[in-house]
């Protein structure tokens, strides 16, 4: 159990080995480089392989070849690299593969910049591909969590056979914290009955998303969503430190969680009473939790680097039991505590119109 | 009595759906021939591509995973490198490798994948209804060419087996067809050779077969194969442009 001094981007990388995963396939992109520098390293020491691909687009089908005979694979990117794997993490979803997708996000759009941004989360939980799916979103805050949510998304995605990613951002990534890297213990899951390895002793069997035949898209659609079903029962993870009489609660994930718990922690020690909720799946995305606070009548501040995106879905887990207000910033703009505090300071004096 | 004509064991007893005259049904023949002779139906895994050819998985009895359109290289790429000791195999349109899919294909055969691509240049885009092909001939009719192919406006049709001959990583490339029973002959020949590349890793094996499509092409079958010899050869020559003897990369 080794204890280290590590760079977010380098916690990803060895929870991937300490995961048994010995594939990976990406193509350069700052800020999340380390991490095909590090794996081109160490994965032909450990007998796998380590590709660099031609872009993108191919690397994410590496990974669904890599994923369909049912061994584990990753691969890594940031903000215009994910979108270029959209239409591969569809097909995975379609085909349901697994496999692990890292988004070290910079900000947009277009080519924008390398400055950390939450402006991926749309993109990440609403599937920017095509059709109807979902996939796991896995939001690490620190670089302990870097580590700890790979290794979990690993088993994630060969337990619901679907794709996990994790998004991370460009401050998460770069910087250097203490990390425990741990040994998962090897869980066994059976792929038996579908991974491909060559038709041997039985028929020949696929791994696909068409399906053409009358009524079979559907009944396909049907048993993709009672998977998600379940998923949203079982598998959410959130942080909620609400404790009753709270005027306030911040719900922020990722690194502007981490910004908004040193606000939080100073209105508290200036005498007020505000939470903090902490989303670490942003899909399934804690909905009942946060209606859980809404109801008890505690007002809602979501804090993102963004304009404004998973401010829609705490509006939605509210359903109007609470108000929900917003505070943001677009990449450029680092927020400080002060900043945040600042927001959380106005809405206690209820100088902010509910939206 | 002694058969003449049985099905390859690696095929399956579905009736193929291509349409009369089309050559994907020969070529299916041919593969799955390779695939019995190599004896590697147990260990082989295929990566469709999007086009006519989608369905292979309904007339081969091997794994096959689906690829999006144009992608077979990656993720046979991703199949290889992962089971380094199973057998991959590409069957991919000219719309597929020759168009959407360039990329995929270049870095694929330079990275010296040990896969065996089976490529059918047919000079359209069959499955969406005949649209134009990077492939498509000079002066050919097609349903987004319809007054034909004119280089001014669309450039010349791609030789893509010529291109990638090119590539220190491809250990064998040829052209090839199935008009005529003597080429039908050579064309088994090389799918075989492309076949044994990837057993013996050599890089990648590659065969173009020039194919038709009466259905897109506006012909009734005969004629359709009669311009494989007219139209396509003489722009589109059939040789063997590369083969490997060894392992002797640079
Ligand atoms: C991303 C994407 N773009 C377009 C299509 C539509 N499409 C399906 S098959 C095809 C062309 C197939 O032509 P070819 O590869 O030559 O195969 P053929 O049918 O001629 O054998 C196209 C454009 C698609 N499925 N996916
Ligand atoms: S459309 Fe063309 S390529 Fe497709 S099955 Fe018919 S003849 Fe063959
Ligand atoms: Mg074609």
């Amino acid at each position: 159990m080794a204890k280290t001094f590590e760079k977010g981007n380098v916690a990803i990388a060895k929870a991937a080995v300490a995961a048994g995963c010995k594939y990976y396939f990406g193509y350069p992109i700052t800020p999340q480089s380390d991490i095909p520098e590090y794996l081109s390293g160490v994965l032909p020491s450990v007998g796998g392989q380590f590709v660099q691909a031609e872009s993108e687009v191919a690397s994410i089908n590496m990974l669904l070849g890599a994923g369909a005979t049912g061994k584990r694979a990753m691969t890594s990117s940031s903000s215009p690299g994910i979108s270029l794997k959209q239409e591969g993490i569809s097909y995975m979803a379609g085909s349901e593969v697994p496999g692990v997708i890292v988004n070290v996000q910079r900000s947009g759009p277009g080519l924008g910049g390398i400055a950390p941004s939450q402006g991926d989360y749309f993109q990440a939980t609403r599937g920017g591909g095509h059709g109807d799916y979902r996939i796991f979103v896995l939001a690490p805050s620190s670089v302990q969590e870097m580590y700890d949510l790979t290794v979990l998304a690993f088993d994630l995605a060969d337990q619901y056979r679907m794709p996990a990613m994790v998004l991370a951002d460009a401050m998460l990534g770069m910087m250097k914290e203490p990390l425990d890297e741990w040994v998962p213990e090897p869980k066994a899951f059976d792929k038996g009955d579908w991974a491909l390895g060559g038709a041997s002793g039985r028929p020949g069997r696929r791994v696909k998303s068409l399906f053409l035949g009358d009524g079979e898209l559907a009944e396909h659609n049907w048993r993709l969503a009672e998977k998600y079903r379940e998923i949203r029962e079982k598998a959410v993870r959130v942080d909620v430190q609400v404790p009753d009489g709270c005027e306030l609660a911040v719900v922020a994930f990722g690194s502007a969680a981490r910004i908004a718990k040193s606000a939080v922690d100073r209105a508290n020690d200036e005498g007020r009473r505000v939470g903090l909720i902490r989303p670490i799946t942003l899909w399934p995305f804690p909905t009942a939790e946060i209606r859980e606070v809404a109801e008890r009548g505690v007002p809602l501040l979501a804090v993102e680097l963004n304009t404004g995106q998973m401010v829609e879905d705490v509006r939605l887990s509210s359903e109007g039991r609470s108000p929900v207000t917003f505070a943001g910033w677009p990449p450029g703009y680092l927020p400080s505590p002060d900043d945040v505090y600042g927001e959380i300071a106005r809405r206690l004096a209820g100088g902010e119109k509910v939206a | 009595m002694k058969a003449v004509f049985t099905r390859p064991e690696s095929l399956t007893d579905k009736p193929f759906h291509f349409c009369p005259g089309c050559h994907h049904g020969v070529i299916h023949r041919l593969v799955a021939e390779a695939i019995d002779h190599y004896g590697v139906r147990e260990k082989t895994i295929g990566a469709a591509s999007v086009g006519c050819s989608v369905f292979l998985y309904d007339y081969f009895d091997i794994d096959v995973v689906e690829s999006p359109h144009g992608r077979a290289p990656a993720v046979a790429t991703g199949i290889k490198r992962a089971n380094p000791d199973r057998f991959v195999l590409l069957y991919q349109g000219d719309g597929d490798l020759a168009a959407i899919g360039t990329a995929e294909i270049i870095h694929a055969a330079n990275r010296g994948e040990n896969l065996t691509v089976v490529f059918v240049n047919n000079t359209v885009y069959g499955m969406t209804g005949g649209q134009m092909a990077p492939t498509t001939l000079l002066g050919q009719p097609t349903t987004t060419s319809p007054y034909g192919r004119e280089f001014g406006q669309d450039g010349y049709p791609i030789k893509m087996t010529e291109m990638l001959a090119q590539l220190e990583g491809v250990g064998y490339a040829a052209r090839v067809a199935v008009d005529t029973p003597a080429r039908l002959a050579k064309a088994r020949k090389a799918v075989f050779q492309a076949f044994e590349t990837q057993v013996e890793e050599k890089g990648m094996g590659f065969v173009e077969i020039l194919a038709t499509c009466p259905t897109n092409w506006g012909l009734p079958p005969l004629e359709a194969v009669k311009r494989v010899e007219t139209e396509m050869i003489p722009y589109f020559p059939l040789g063997v442009y590369k083969e490997r003897k060894g392992k002797d990369f640079l």
